[in-house]
């Protein structure tokens, strides 16, 4: 079973519309290849979940197709369901039993028993530093020792496909530096892929080896992070502008030698340059003469953040903020 | 791993949880306890009006008390159900390979033993209190049986809600319009030809009022077998619809993610 040739994960088209018309999923398809860690970025309510719900044969899509490990969603969920290990946001580990008591029960949900079993369980306390919290109450364990014990969850029965759904969300950068070491080991496990959703740009970076930012319910973008990085060509340079400007300020710099892609998204503009720093004197020259006054200017390499804005024309931070973008528009309206 | 070994394994784990705690059971009991010895205390000569039909009220008052503390215990089940969605438990369940139908069953199951024992402790305490049982240990079974009935039919009730709103409120709710109502439309408290016309009419057709009547009857020296039946019947009638209607919510929850 595990020598299947075809690719951990495949979905194709996938639509799902919720009550009250909101369309999640708008034709999303993606491949993930046995092995791999692939990662879903993209901000809160762009689907991410909703794929992760649909592969994991929890929802059923309206239309589109989608297989895990060569079994399809739809048709054979009970197989899918063997064959694939889920960690979702909230825990669903019993709070009231302890760490032993939730991984043995989950073993044998899966048909686990005995010795075998037993010694799994003791495996994976031990590889996720647990052993000494085993017999207490998981309503004990701090955030990270239970985020812990949901990977180990689903990792119990030896599952092809491991689904980590926003696995560091609310933990502090200590738990999650230790989380993304666990993940990290994880992807050096070649039976095993990995689809990892998260909106931290640096989470994605880090672990993913390939990525597909969705925006809207579909996927925008797709391929190694530093291939994705790699076409952008040329440095990043972000302005602060002292107050929200029109578009008016696409036209003044795109007239500039060797200044691409400019766009604007309130007090924030945004272009990219062959040389980021010899571009600068310009951009600042160009402003001040049409009266824009300028607050901060920064120049990078190519960052994720800057796939994601080239991709979907928003910057990834004011997506999250989500009000922002309100705010923002009533300055230009004022 | 069949349909047996996963309601086995999914039982195992409710009862576990249900036993790690056995404060609650106790806990739980003391509504029944207040009704049992105070208000048995305070109504203790009801007895004496002409046509009540029994000399005893703590006797009288023992399968009302039994069958009223199944009907409560088991209307909270919906906030069981609450918890485990917003806990994700339920959809870590859902996508495990196992049948829906064996986490509907591990929830009738853990109701019926919970019932059964606290209708057990129910029962031992009105006998230390010095009521008589005339109807011996059959009786008592036929009481618990109707009580597991009668607890599927609200906890399957409360369980649909709970899955089907997902409101804490409206488990509250449900607990507070129909608890009080449906036994005091019963003969749980008092016997029927004192009660007014139209209270006899609602009993009839009062489930919560079978059970009592089957309890009464078989804990009498001279258990009536065919009203028991035709009761009994329509307890496991409608038990078997409200654990339909509860399979049926799980289905909605799941269209609803």
């Amino acid at each position: 079973m595990r020598d299947n040739p075809g690719p951990a994960v495949m979905a194709e088209a996938l639509v799902k519309t919720y009550p009250g018309d909101v369309r999640a999923l708008d034709g999303l398809s993606l491949a993930v290849q046995p092995g791999e860690v692939f990662g879903l970025l993209g901000p809160n309510g762009a689907g991410k979940s909703t794929t992760i719900k649909i592969l994991t044969t929890l929802a059923r899509p309206d239309s589109g197709t989608a297989t895990v490990a060569g079994h399809d969603v739809l048709r054979a969920p009970d197989r899918v369901r063997r064959v694939i290990g889920v960690v979702a946001q909230r825990s669903g580990a019993d709070p009231t039993a302890s760490g032993r008591d939730n991984l043995t029960l989950q073993g044998r949900l899966y048909g686990m028993s005995g010795s075998a079993l037993r010694k799994r369980v003791a495996d994976l306390l031990d590889r996720f530093g647990l052993t000494e919290a085993a017999g207490r109450a998981v309503k004990t364990y701090s955030g990270g020792m239970q985020r812990r014990l949901d990977i180990a969850l689903g990792l119990v029965h030896r599952p092809q496909v491991l689904f980590l759904d926003e696995p560091t969300t609310g933990l502090d950068p200590e738990a999650r530096a230790a989380m993304w070491a666990e993940i990290a080991r994880l992807a050096a496990d070649d039976a095993l892929a990995v689809v990892l959703t998260t909106h931290y740009l640096d989470e994605a970076d880090r672990l993913a080896a390939r990525l597909a930012i969705v925006d809207s319910g579909r996927i925008v973008a797709e391929g190694e992070p530093e291939v994705l990085k790699g076409e952008l060509r040329g440095d990043a340079v972000h302005l602060t502008l002292r107050q929200a400007a029109g578009t008016g300020v696409l036209a003044l710099l795109g007239d500039l030698p060797g200044v691409r892609e400019t766009t604007v998204d309130g007090v924030t503009v945004s272009a990219r340059a062959d040389d980021g720093a010899a571009a600068v004197p310009g951009i600042l020259a160009a402003l001040d003469r049409a009266g824009v006054p300028v607050a901060a200017v920064t120049v990078a390499r190519p960052s994720l953040d800057d796939v994601y804005l080239r991709y979907t024309g928003r910057r990834f931070d004011a997506e999250k903020t989500g009000a922002k973008t309100g705010e923002q528009t009533v300055e230009v309206a004022a | 791993m069949n349909i047996v070994t996963q309601t086995w394994w999914m039982t195992h784990r409710r009862l576990k949880a249900l036993f790690r705690q056995p404060a609650v059971l106790v806990i739980t009991l003391v509504q029944p306890a207040v009704w049992l010895f105070l208000f048995g205390a305070l109504f203790k000569r009801v007895v004496e009006l002409p046509g009540f039909g029994s000399s005893s009220y703590l006797d009288y008052l023992i399968p009302g008390v039994v069958v009223m503390n199944a009907v409560s215990a088991n209307m909270w089940s919906g906030m069981g159900a609450i918890d485990e969605i917003e806990r994700g438990t339920l959809n870590r369940f859902l996508v495990a390979p196992i049948r829906r139908s064996a986490i509907v069953n591990a929830g009738v199951i853990e109701a019926a033993v919970s019932t059964i024992v606290q209708s057990l402790i129910i029962v031992l305490l009105g006998w230390l209190a010095g009521a008589e049982f005339p109807g011996g240990v059959g009786g008592v079974a036929a009481l618990l049986a109707a009580c597991v009935l009668l607890g599927t039919v609200f906890n399957g009730l409360s369980t649909a809600m709970g899955l089907a709103v997902r409101q804490r409120e409206t488990i509250i709710g449900l607990s507070i319009f129909l608890l009080l109502p449906l036994t005091f439309l019963s003969t749980a408290f008092m016997a029927k030809g004192l009660m007014p016309g139209w209270i006899q009419h609602a009993a009839a057709a009062n489930p919560v009022n079978w059970a009592v009547e089957i309890g009464r009857t078989a804990l009498s020296a001279d258990p009536d077998w065919a009203a028991m039946g035709r009761l009994g019947g329509g307890l496991l009638v409608l038990a078997l619809a409200l654990v339909a209607l509860s399979i049926r919510s799980f289905r909605g929850y799941q269209k609803s993610i």
